[in-house]
């Protein structure tokens, strides 16, 4: 009761990182702050991605709808793939690989700060710009995945696809830039004794991802300037009149998309692999496995891309080659689920919400990928390729995989990221709506692909006899948009809560639940010298005594700057002023940008 | 004892499982891919049931583990501390070579499958060029001179048919689900020297008579949803007879106002972009209209055909199907002015087009005969020459 609480004596804690006014937090270089920033922002378009999935899903309720036009309709699938992937998927890793990987390695910030603002605010006004489309009437409207060459001026000759180009070659910046950043930061800053081989899982996840987005990015960067200069300066990498080829299109993407897909789901694995331990007690079976099952997943991974072109006609060598190496790829990520199984086995399970989500999200995962076989025995891809199978099959390793996961790293971390726990009673409340929710949506999905429905179509004919599959799946969707407010409303409900949370809730092992609930803004008074993979269960004490015991060392935090703001505002003109009339228009954008860095460099940090 | 968890995700589970086979029991459905009429159809239908026989049994083990490991070792008081096992190597050897089997188990049918499925043309099969417009099929046929067709392919059951595909604008794909899988069709670059032009191709045999529909399964604009095909399989005497009924010249309508609108259509704008076997409407940029009243549908599956289908659509086109690339009788379209046709010139040449049917000609005609000199110039549908004009 609150009149009891007030009399009894709360010890003070240190101040913790989210102190700070407006200016502070819109210079801030601290990646505690920029991962509550990546984290906010996407859920604002994770809200977006989803009502634009329940304008979908409420116009192919029923066949023969006219709720929305055809080509507002195909604006709307554009975006939400396109907001999914790049708004919410990428940038809510980020904001977990923000928040925890210097606080798992015993380091104080990442390695370029500066950089780190830069990609966030890059992130921000690349979303905004993106979604600035609608406004002019010209939204993205070829697709995520953007084929060439209906993407062409002649076949797209508004400005949708230049808001996609340039959009996305925006957003491709900012997650470069952190890639090389979280690369920097787990080799160089770890703490002592912090060997590779005793990172949590998840930094190791994030630090296996970092690598695949610095190398897949820019294969998508240079496919979207092929397509950018055709459109704005007259080439001809894709028009077939000239002797260019479509098709070189789909390989770029693909190489670029393929990786892409493992990008989005080993954050996920990480966070699955740091809550099933905790919550059964139990180390994580098979660590190294782990470890290299990923780093395994990570390089097989660039060599499966053609699986998403098996109806294109490359020639039955090709089609047999990535045949097999997509099913081969099906064995490292099959004996990661059996990891996480065997860690449960004999542990001692506790089932919060944050381990239902993991659990959840494993069991929907496995779903997704046997369907992901099916796919891969290529003759009969012909079939399911470009249906609602297809629909089905991503959903369930990316919704369940990624967003579940998500979700239950919110209810795992919440209680360090603030101090107050998220209501476990809302919580499962909220989990099953979602659950079932999310499973009626998907799983009628692969009957409506296989009983001969395809993809990005606006409307169905009544023939067909899907009315009541689709009816099915609407329901389901509209169940899930309610699973995703109720999460909301348990944020809310917390803001009135006092930040009494311990240390370490949960009984983990890990580092950065040795910090202050939440983390003071320096992370560890102390750096800790670490000895063993669970130090909170082998070591705590000397662990917790340096990190929040009196400090000893002297250490500088870096301050904060406008200049990274200043600079993603140039990378936006630099782009964006692609679509303007004048030729000139991006050199403008690339004058700003040098402004911007020539005064970071000089600025006294 | 079975804990309430456990049991409610059963029932959560089985419900999810049942529920969509229930809610799709007693349809019909015209594109499943359930009951093909090919031995495409059917060899790569083999290859997914093997696929999902092994992926449903690796499924079901999981889960029911999964479950199990959730009933079994939920957290109680009285049990210590589990020990802190960090892995077991011999585990880890089995689950990574049983799976590994499993997948050479369904890796080796499915590669000899592609290989199959993609041989070289059969010897004596039936060809079709297939060309993908933006939205609507454009179907030719090499053995049968002078036949073309628009979103319906009309072909012989029994004999192997053999499509050449690609696209006169962007990526399209050819998908009848019955027949079996789809095969993209794609604007193709222009050939260098000596080099033939890239095409796609399916091969497949229809083994049953029947009509089989299907649509577009590449996301090519605004109307991709409603660039619908069927594909018309006759036993091979009815197909021959069809042939024969196609190739011949419509007889002139007995009908007043079809006989006004013969005359109003070939005077009008209409002709420069569409043609009608055996007249001088030669056009080659819209769809061929020749027996258009013998068609299932109009508009590549978006209406139902009949005299006033046809009237509604010259009127306005895009009304009906939006992003149409064809000019109303008050709006333009890509490119093209608006006709101007008045209403009742409309329904002229709307019952002259509906009017045009193999079963009328079938009883009025003379069969062209497959020209065999070759000095003459190709009868195509071209100029009516005096013996065939009525």
């Amino acid at each position: 009761m609150a009149t009891a609480q007030a009399t009894v004596a709360q010890p003070t804690k240190p101040t913790s990182f989210w102190h700070g006014d407006l200016k502070n937090w819109l210079t801030t270089v601290d990646h505690k702050k920029i991962g509550v920033m990546y984290g906010a922002t996407a859920l604002v378009f994770l809200l977006l991605g989803g009502l634009e999935a329940l304008i979908i899903r409420t116009q192919l309720a029923a066949p023969d709808q006219t709720l929305v036009s055809p080509d507002f309709y195909n604006a709307l699938f554009t975006m939400h793939g396109l907001t999914m992937v790049f708004l919410v998927g990428m940038p809510m890793a980020v904001a977990f690989f923000n928040f925890l990987i210097p606080l798992q390695i015993g380091a104080r910030d990442v390695a370029f700060p500066r950089l780190n603002s830069l990609s966030y605010w890059i992130f921000l006004f690349g979303g905004l710009f993106m979604y600035s489309s609608f406004f002019f009437g010209a939204a993205p409207d070829g697709g995520w995945f953007g084929y060439a060459n209906l993407s062409s001026r002649e076949y797209s000759p508004g400005l949708n696809m230049d808001f996609y180009s340039l959009g996305l070659q925006i957003l491709g910046v900012a997650s470069i830039a952190g890639g090389v950043n979280f690369i920097t930061t787990i080799i160089n800053m770890r703490a002592p004794g912090m060997r590779l081989m005793r990172m949590p899982l998840f930094t190791w996840m994030a630090f296996v991802t970092s690598f695949l987005i610095i190398t897949a990015l820019p294969v998508l960067a240079v496919a979207l300037f092929m397509l950018t200069f055709d459109r704005t300066w007259g080439t001809h990498f894709f028009d077939v009149m000239a002797g260019g080829d479509p098709m070189l299109w789909q390989h770029l993407f693909w190489i670029f998309g393929h990786p892409e897909v493992y990008i989005l789901i080993l954050p996920a694995f990480g966070i699955i692999s740091e809550i099933i331990p905790t919550f059964s007690k139990k180390p994580l079976f098979g660590y190294s496995i782990m470890v290299y099952s990923g780093i395994l997943i990570g390089l097989i991974g660039w060599g499966v891309w053609a699986h998403h072109m098996f109806t294109t006609g490359m020639g039955p060598i090709a089609d047999a080659f990535f045949t097999v190496g997509t099913m081969i790829i099906a064995i490292p990520t099959g004996v990661k689920i059996f990891n996480w199984l065997a860690t449960m086995w004999g542990g001692q399970l506790r089932f919060t919400t944050a381990m239902k989500y993991a659990i959840g999200s494993v069991a929907t995962f496995t779903i997704g990928g046997v369907s992901g076989i099916m796919h891969a025995t290529s003759p009969h891809d012909l079939q399911q390729h470009d249906t609602y199978f297809v629909v089905a099959h991503f959903h369930y390793v990316l919704f369940g995989g990624l967003i579940l996961s998500i979700f239950g790293g919110f209810y795992y971390w919440w209680p360090k990221l603030t101090g107050k726990f998220l209501s476990e009673k809302i919580g499962s409340w909220q989990f099953w709506t979602l659950f079932m929710g999310f499973n009626l949506t998907f799983f009628p999905q692969h009957f409506i692909g296989l009983l001969g429905m395809p993809r990005r179509v606006f409307t169905y004919s009544e023939e067909l006899g899907l009315g009541g599959l689709n009816m099915l799946s609407t329901a389901g969707g509209y169940l899930t948009g309610v699973g995703v407010l109720l999460f909301l409303w348990n944020v809310l409900r917390t803001r009135k809560q006092v930040a009494d949370a311990p240390a370490n809730p949960w009984g983990a092992a890990t580092l950065e639940w040795a910090t202050e609930s939440p983390p003071v803004e320096h992370n560890f008074n102390n750096t800790p010298t670490l000895h063993s993979r669970e130090p909170l269960w082998h070591e705590p004490e000397p662990v917790i005594e340096a990190v929040r015991g009196p400090q000893r060392e002297s250490f500088h935090m870096p301050p904060g700057s406008w200049w990274p703001m200043f600079t993603a505002v140039g990378v936006v003109l630099a782009l964006g002023m692609f679509m303007a009339p004048m030729w000139w228009g991006p050199l403008v954008g690339l004058a700003w940008v040098a402004v911007g860095i020539v005064n970071w460099a000089y600025e006294p940090t | 004892m079975i804990r309430k968890r456990s049991s409610r995700i059963l029932q959560a589970a089985f419900a999810l499982l049942v529920l969509p086979f229930l809610a799709a029991c007693g349809d019909e459905h015209p594109q499943t891919t359930f009951q093909p009429v090919t031995e495409f159809g059917e060899l790569i239908n083999g290859l997914f049931y093997n696929t999902t026989a092994w992926t449903i049994a690796i499924l079901v083990v999981v889960e029911a583990a999964l479950i199990y490991i959730l009933v079994r070792f939920r957290a109680r008081e009285d049990r210590p501390d589990p020990e802190h096992i960090h892995g077991n190597t011999l585990v880890e050897i089995i689950w990574t070579v049983i799976p590994a089997i499993i997948v050479a188990v369904i890796a080796v049918p499915a590669v000899k499958a592609i290989f199959e499925l993609q041989r070289p043309m059969d010897a004596g099969a039936f060809e079709v060029e297939v060309i993908g417009h933006q939205w609507w099929w454009e179907f030719r046929y090499p053995e049968l001179e002078g036949v073309v067709t628009a979103n319906e392919m009309h072909v012989p059951v029994g004999r192997t048919i053999y499509l050449t595909m690609h696209s006169a604008d962007v990526i399209h794909s050819f998908w009848i689900p019955r027949i079996g899988g789809k095969r993209d069709v794609n604007p193709t670059p222009r050939p260098r020297e000596g080099e033939q032009p890239k095409r796609t191709h399916l091969q497949f045999t229809i083994n049953q008579a029947g009509e089989y529909d299907g649509q577009c399964a590449e996301y090519c604009g605004t109307a991709h949803a409603i660039m619908k095909m069927r594909v018309v399989a006759h036993e091979p005497e009815n197909f021959d007879r069809w042939v024969q009924a196609y190739r011949a010249t419509p007889p002139a309508p007995t009908d007043p106002l079809a006989a006004r609108g013969q005359e109003l259509f070939f005077r009008s704008p209409c002709i420069a972009c569409h043609a009608i076997s055996g007249t001088r409407a030669i056009g080659q940029i819209g769809p061929n209209l020749t027996f258009l009243g013998d068609r299932w549908t109009l508009g590549a599956g978006t209406i139902d055909n009949s005299a006033e289908s046809i009237a509604r659509w010259i009127r306005d086109p895009h009304g009906i199907k939006p992003g149409a690339k064809m000019p109303g009788t008050r709006a333009g379209a890509a490119g093209m002015p608006a006709t101007g046709l008045s209403d009742e010139d409309v329904d002229a040449v709307a019952a002259y087009l509906f009017s045009l049917t193999t079963e009328a000609s079938m009883g009025a005609v003379t069969p062209q005969p497959v020209p065999t000199d070759t000095t003459q110039p190709p009868a195509q549908a071209g100029v009516p020459t005096p013996a065939q004009t009525r």
